[in-house]
């Protein structure tokens, strides 16, 4: 065994047999990673319902239409509830959002539609928190609302383009040549509502109800897009690589704030009284703070796989040459550290916020994709976010080997800027 | 004093505008123990890290059998022993795993690691607690396998920073047992301490250092000589000493030599211990300063860096 085996050995035997370390390094990021999964779905694809609440003052045929179009939406989880009972819920964070039908819903929205009346209003509350939740349920409203009332108007179950061409053969103001064109518009509309039920073709093209009606002009086809063409999202597949990204940093610090306490007990002294070269000495440091990060990410992904579901779903090279660039990138995180810190004490606090800050920047927490479009941007100068977004990379997105690289060099790059400012600014004499 | 293995010459270390090793000059044979007294500040911990090849001197040379550091940086620290004050131990593996992975960094043959870890412990007889965890042991014992961690290598020199400190009376006897044995199979010893008693009792010569300069260097009996007594006497009074003219009536007295009042003790140094005692306690008596005690003895060491500075060792 040579020296500089004998000190990565030291390293690896000591923190291993610091049980105090075990646990922050491998069972926290465990633990945590499989609660932030779990919140974002976990290993299960089907997204989740929306619980909301709808109180249908109206009670009318058509509001009742809506009602249960709305029930039927898979996005939500529709309860029908007093008005009170349905804003008190909200309120409480039971419910994300409620949604009332005002009384004459459903006969203004018909007439409204025209712009012939007053619009109905809609009482839509939501809870702030899940402020995500409004834009979902505006959509789903407007798109049902719009489906329900133009096949009421059109379908000729209610008298509103009756009505319609009575207003605008009385109106003396309008032009002629307006007025006839919109006289005849209306008596093709009354045509076609005679003509449907016995028009079998009509009726072909609206197999939904057999009535004329608008419907959204689309359809679309979901499909997840994560590992080629298997949807296999899995949501603790991020967080296990957030978490772990996370906690190895944490332990780079661990043996940062370690050197700093050798240096006041004397072993740093005793290790350089030794015929050892500085290259020996702070090269062993990294080396074992690397192989200490790779053990850990190990465990963690060998968890994630067996227990979560994980997958690495890309390329197996590309995955390990991110995991290496990462532990390299957290050993000469940690050595900066203990090059540019002064006492144990005081380097801890100010080492542990930096990492957070990095983590959080990297989409460690949340996944980068949330954040405001600047923000991703300046982002990119955390090594973290390369790290992390390496890993998904490789696991969840399925990405071949390629894509792995620009993440590693970033990590090698940022490993070697650390590692030159370390070597520059440490202190060799105590 | 044989030919020196270790020398020293002209050292000198400043750190900023603070000069921690002004002109330190010294050289221990093999087969000797130089102790190297002084009080804390005194540019001790500073002298050892340059004779170690730790520091790098602003001035001055060290060299090992005549070859200087720079010559061969690993092969002059392969002939050293650094035996640092503070206990640097790694707590958490066992005693042997210690002496073990400070030969492996002293590329000792992994054959003959195991080996050689054993004799050393042996030496400072904690064989048999090979396998115990520092963390488990007393102070003297983790002094003791601080000493054996620089053993291993088998150093022509050994360097010792404070080895005793914070270690009980028996756990020191048990430590000057291990270097005289050191000393006896030919190993040069250089002993850094501010107690006065460890000096006198292991070193064959002594370098007192002061604000980083020698100031007297010497056998003890050597060292004695420069003492203007032979004798003390120490008295402590019943209260705090408010007469300011009391250290001057001292020096005057008949028999004394040299006297000096401090708080409610009083210092005399002496050659003719029952014509001095008699004068100096009459003339205390005279001037109503009642005594709780009063012993005397043989001048120290401590008496000798008095002498020479003005101070005690402990300031």
């Amino acid at each position: 065994m040579n020296a500089f085996s004998a000190l990565v050995r030291k390293d690896l035997v000591l923190y291993f047999s610091n049980r105090r370390s075990v646990i922050v390094s491998i069972v926290a990021p465990i633990l945590i990673a499989a609660f932030f999964g779990s919140l974002f779905g976990g290993g299960d694809s089907a997204p989740a319902h929306v619980p909301v609440g709808i109180a249908d003052l109206d009670d009318s045929p058509l509001s009742r239409q809506v009602v249960a179009a709305m029930k039927a939406d898979p996005s939500l989880a529709i309860t029908e509830l007093p008005d009170a009972t349905a804003a008190a819920q909200v309120k409480a964070g039971t419910l994300r959002a409620s949604i009332t039908l005002p009384k004459g819903f459903g006969a203004q929205s018909s007439q409204a539609l025209f712009g012939a009346s007053t619009k109905p209003r809609i009482d839509l509350r939501y809870d702030p928190s899940q402020s995500m939740v409004l834009p979902l349920v505006r959509g789903l409203l407007a798109q049902h609302a719009m489906q329900v009332v133009t096949q009421a108007v059109f379908s000729g179950s209610t008298p509103v383009i009756a009505d319609m061409r009575e207003h605008v053969a009385a109106d003396s103001t309008m032009p002629p040549e307006r007025r006839h064109q919109l006289l005849a518009m209306f008596d093709d509309i009354a045509k076609v509502q005679q003509a449907r039920p016995t028009d079998p073709a009509a009726s072909g093209s609206n197999p939904g109800g057999g009535r004329a009606t608008l419907s959204m002009p689309f359809a679309t086809n979901e499909t997840q897009m994560s590992s080629g063409t298997e949807p296999r999202y899995n949501s603790y597949a991020h967080a296990f690589a957030g978490m772990g990204v996370q906690f190895i940093l944490f332990m780079g610090v661990d043996m940062a704030i370690g050197l700093l306490m050798s240096r006041r007990l004397g072993l740093w002294t005793r290790l350089r009284a030794a015929p050892l070269s500085r290259s020996t000495l702070l090269g062993s440091r990294i080396a074992s703070t690397a192989a200490i990060a790779l053990i850990i990410f190990a465990i963690i992904y060998a968890v994630a796989m067996a227990a979560f579901g994980v997958r690495i779903e890309g390329s197996v090279p590309g995955f390990l040459a991110v995991l290496a660039a990462f532990a390299l990138l957290t050993a000469s995180f940690g050595l900066l550290i203990a090059a540019l810190g002064r006492t144990p004490e005081a380097t801890r606090g100010l080492a542990i916020l930096a990492t957070l800050l990095l983590v959080m920047l990297g989409g460690a927490w949340v996944p980068a994709f949330i954040f405001p479009a600047w923000l991703q941007k300046v982002s990119l100068v955390a090594p973290t976010r390369w790290a992390i977004d390496g890993l998904d990379a490789m696991t969840w997105r399925g990405q071949p080997f390629e894509a792995a690289l620009l993440p590693v060099a970033a990590m090698l790059g940022f490993t070697a800027l650390f590692s030159i400012l370390a070597v520059w600014r440490f202190e060799w004499e105590e | 004093m044989n030919q020196a293995i270790l020398e020293a010459r002209g050292l000198r270390k400043a750190y900023g505008a603070r000069v921690a090793v002004a002109d330190v000059s010294l050289g221990v044979a093999t087969g000797e123990v130089l102790g190297l007294l002084g009080p804390n500040g005194a540019g001790k911990s500073t002298t050892v890290g340059m004779l170690a090849g730790l520091t790098r001197p602003d001035a001055g040379t060290v060299t090992i059998g005549g070859m200087a550091p720079a010559a061969d940086e690993f092969r002059f620290k392969r002939r050293i022993g650094l035996v640092p004050q503070e206990l640097a131990l790694f707590e958490d593996l066992p005693a042997i795993a210690n002496i073990e992975l400070f030969g492996a960094l002293y590329s000792l043959p992994h054959r003959r690691l195991k080996g050689r870890a054993m004799e050393v412990l042996d030496l400072v007889g904690l064989a048999d607690r090979a396998r115990d965890k520092p963390a488990t042991f007393s102070g003297g014992m983790k002094r003791r396998l601080n000493i054996a961690c620089a053993l291993v290598h088998d150093p022509d020199v050994l360097l010792l920073d404070e080895p005793t400190a914070g270690v009980d009376p028996q756990s020191r006897n048990a430590i000057f047992d291990n270097l005289e044995a050191l000393k006896r199979s030919g190993k040069a010893l250089v002993y850094t301490t501010h107690y006065m008693e460890e000096a006198e009792r292991l070193a064959d010569r002594i370098v007192i250092v002061d604000h980083g300069r020698v100031v007297a260097t010497g056998t003890p009996a050597e060292l004695y000589r420069l003492l203007p007594v032979a004798q003390t006497l120490h008295i402590e009074a019943e209260g705090r000493i408010d007469d300011a003219s009391l250290q001057a009536a001292l020096q005057a007295a008949d028999g004394v030599k040299a006297a000096r009042v401090d708080g409610q003790d009083i210092e005399i140094g002496l050659d003719d211990l029952p014509r001095t005692t008699a004068s100096v306690t009459h003339l205390l008596a005279a001037r109503g300063i009642r005594m709780r005690r009063i012993d005397s003895g043989r001048a120290s060491l401590e008496d000798v860096f008095l002498a020479l500075t003005g101070r005690q060792l402990r300031d």
